[in-house]
C-alpha cells in the first residue's frame, strides 16, 4: 500500500501543527519520521488513520491517499479507515482486562466480528508469529496480557494490530518505553515486518531510524506557530550521508533538537 | 537545650492531645456497636427471620416482612439509579468531556451542578417530593414499595453518579486510543473496553450507593408507609423496610414493652450487619482491583 500525503495541514484547538506536507511513502517500506519534539510527526502519523480527530477540537486539511483512495473524502469512515491502518503507540497498551490471546483478537472482537475456533487460534499463532512473541507466550496464552515484560507487552500490541492485517503499520516512538533489550526486539521486528508491510515508524532516535528505516522524513517547524513542515525527505543514506539541506545537517549532527 | 526541650514537649503534648482526639471519635462508635450488639442478639432467633408482625400485640414475630421489603425497595432503587446515574457519568467522561461545543459544554455544567444539590438534599425533602409527585399523578392515599423506591432513586442518583464519574474518569486514554485505532466505534469502546476496565471501581461504587440507601427512614415512611404483614408487591400496598420497622416498634411500644425494644434492637443490629456486610464487600472488590493493576 502506497500513501500519498497531499498538502497536509493539521491544527489542534487554535494551533497549527503540521504545516503543507506532500510525500510519497512506498509500500513494503519502513519510513521513518524524524525531527525535534514538537516538530508535528506524531501529528502527521495520527493523520495517516485518522486518530488526529479524536481530540477534542483538532481539524485535517488536505488528503492522505491509500493505493490512491482519499482517507479525507467525504465519504470516507474513519472507524473503517482505522481498520485498515494499524497503530502501535509509544506506551505498551494492552487491555488489561484481557488474556494475552484476547488482546491478539482484540480488533475483531471489539468490532463485533465472529470468528470460529479455528479462524481464532490460526489468527492467534500467526500474528502472534509475525510479532516474534509466539515462542514466549505459546504456553501461557490465557494469562493476563498486562502480566508480559514491557517489551512483550509492546509486541503483544504489534500482534493485536497486525492481526487484522492491516494495509499498513504505524509505529509512534514504539521503543522511548522501553528497555535496550526490549528495543532490540522491536527493531528485529521492524525488520521482520518490512517484508510485507508498509511500516511508518516516528521516533526521537537517529540511531534507530538509521538502524531501521529505508526511507527517512526530517520535519522541522520553521517560525514558531506555523506548524512543523517536511525540510527533507530521502533514502536513509542520503539522508544520514549526504543531507542537502543545513537543517538537517544541523539536526542530524545534533546541533539542535 | 531549653528550647529543645521545651518544643519536645510541646511536640509530645500535641501527639498526645491529637490521639486523644482519634480515640474519643471511636467511643461513640464502639458504644454503637456494642449497644447494638449486646442487645440485638436477646431476640437473633430463628423466628424473628421466618416470622413477620402480622397479628402480634405482644412478645414473638420477627421482621421478614421488613427484611423483605428493605432487599425489594433497595433492589428496586439500584435497578433504576444505577442505569440512570452511570449513564449520566459516562455521558458526563466520554463525551461532554471531549466536545468543543459550547451548548454541550453548558449543559454539561448544569448537570454537574444540579447533581451537586441533589447530593445535598435532605432525605426527608426527597420523601416529600415523591409524595406530592403521588398525590398528584395517583392519588394522595397512594402507597407502596415502588414509591419508597422512586423517593430512594433521588438519594442514589447523585451518590453513584459523582462516585461513578471519577472512577470512568481514572480509565487510561491509552486504552481508548487503543480500542478506536483498531477501528472500533465509540460506542462499542465504551461498552467493552471502558465499561471492563472499570467495572471493580463501578461494583464498590454501587455498593456504596446501596448502603447510602438501606438505612432510609424517613422517605419511605412517608411514601412506603408501615404495615405488620407481608407484602411482595411492590407496585400495590405499604411496605416496610428494616430502617421503618425499628423506628415504628420503638414508637408503637405494645404492652409488653420490652418485646418490642428487643425486636427493634434486633432489626437494627440486622441493619447494621448488612451495611458492615456491603462495605467489607466493597473494600474487597477494591483491593483486588489494585492487586490486579
Amino acid at each position: 500500500m502506497t500513501i500519498e500525503i497531499e498538502n497536509l495541514n493539521a491544527y489542534y484547538e487554535g494551533l497549527q501543527a503540521v504545516s503543507d506536507v506532500s510525500m510519497s511513502i512506498p509500500e513494503r517500506a519502513v519510513t521513518a519520521l524524524i525531527g525535534p519534539s514538537g516538530c508535528g510527526k506524531s501529528t502527521l502519523l495520527r493523520c495517516i488513520n485518522r486518530m488526529h480527530e479524536i481530540v477534542p477540537g483538532a481539524r485535517v486539511g488536505g488528503g492522505v491517499r491509500l493505493d490512491g483512495a482519499d482517507l479525507y473524502a467525504a465519504d470516507a469512515d474513519p472507524v473503517e479507515v482505522r481498520a485498515r491502518v494499524g497503530m502501535v503507540f509509544q506506551r505498551p497498551n494492552p487491555f488489561p482486562t484481557m488474556s494475552i490471546a484476547e488482546n491478539v483478537l482484540a480488533g475483531f472482537r471489539l468490532r463485533g466480528e465472529r470468528l470460529s475456533k479455528a479462524d481464532s487460534e490460526s489468527v492467534i499463532e500467526r500474528a502472534l508469529h509475525s510479532a516474534n512473541l509466539w515462542d514466549e507466550v505459546k504456553d501461557r496464552l490465557k494469562r493476563a496480557g498486562t502480566s508480559l515484560s514491557g517489551g512483550q507487552q509492546q509486541r503483544l500490541c504489534i500482534a493485536r494490530a497486525l492481526a487484522s492485517r492491516p494495509d499498513v503499520l504505524l509505529m509512534d516512538e514504539p521503543c522511548s518505553a522501553l528497555d535496550p533489550a526490549s528495543t532490540q526486539a522491536i527493531e528485529d521486528l521492524i525488520a521482520m515486518l518490512r517484508a510485507e508491510h508498509t511500516v511508518v515508524i516516528v521516533t526521537h532516535n537517529l540511531p534507530q531510524a538509521a538502524r531501521v528505516a529505508d526511507r527517512v522524513a526530517f520535519m522541522a517547524t520553521t517560525e514558531t506557530g506555523d506548524g512543523g513542515h517536511l525540510i527533507e525527505y530521502g533514502t536513509t543514506d542520503e539522508m544520514f550521508n549526504h543531507p542537502v539541506r543545513s537543517a538537517t545537517q544541523d539536526y542530524i549532527a545534533g546541533r539542535f533538537g | 537545650m531549653r528550647i529543645a526541650r521545651k518544643r519536645r514537649i510541646a511536640d509530645r503534648g500535641f501527639t498526645i492531645a491529637l490521639a486523644c482526639c482519634g480515640l474519643l471519635a471511636l467511643i461513640p462508635l464502639i458504644s454503637v456497636v456494642w449497644t447494638t450488639a449486646s442487645r440485638g442478639l436477646r431476640r437473633l432467633d430463628w423466628d424473628f427471620f421466618t416470622q413477620s408482625m402480622r397479628g402480634i400485640t405482644g412478645a414473638g414475630g420477627g421482621a421478614l416482612h421488613a427484611i423483605t421489603g428493605t432487599l425489594l425497595i433497595t433492589f428496586a432503587a439500584t435497578l433504576i439509579a444505577v442505569p440512570i446515574a452511570i449513564g449520566t457519568a459516562l455521558w458526563l467522561v466520554e463525551y461532554a468531556a471531549g466536545s468543543t461545543s459550547p451548548v454541550i459544554r453548558a449543559l454539561a455544567r448544569t448537570v454537574r451542578a444540579v447533581i451537586d444539590v441533589m447530593a445535598g438534599i435532605p432525605s426527608i425533602v426527597a420523601g416529600l417530593f415523591m409524595y406530592a409527585v403521588i398525590a398528584v399523578t395517583v392519588g394522595p392515599g397512594y402507597r407502596s414499595g415502588l414509591a419508597g423506591a422512586m423517593a430512594l432513586v433521588i438519594i442514589m442518583v447523585p451518590v453513584v453518579e459523582r462516585s461513578g464519574e471519577e472512577v470512568l474518569a481514572r480509565v487510561p486514554s491509552e486504552l481508548h486510543e487503543a480500542a478506536l485505532a483498531l477501528g472500533v466505534p465509540k460506542w462499542r469502546m465504551i461498552l467493552k473496553v471502558v465499561l471492563p476496565t472499570a467495572l471493580p471501581g463501578l461494583v464498590s461504587t454501587l455498593l456504596l450507593g446501596v448502603s447510602r440507601i438501606i438505612g432510609e427512614t424517613a422517605p419511605l415512611l412517608l411514601v412506603a408507609g408501615f404495615t405488620d404483614s407481608m407484602n411482595y408487591d411492590l407496585t400495590d400496598g405499604r411496605m416496610v423496610s428494616l430502617p421503618v420497622y425499628v423506628y415504628s416498634q420503638w414508637q408503637n411500644k405494645g404492652v409488653d414493652a420490652a418485646a418490642y425494644d428487643d425486636r427493634a434492637w434486633t432489626a437494627a443490629l440486622v441493619l447494621l450487619a448488612g451495611v458492615v456486610l456491603l462495605h467489607g464487600l466493597a473494600r474487597l472488590v477494591v483491593r483486588r482491583r489494585n492487586q490486579t493493576r
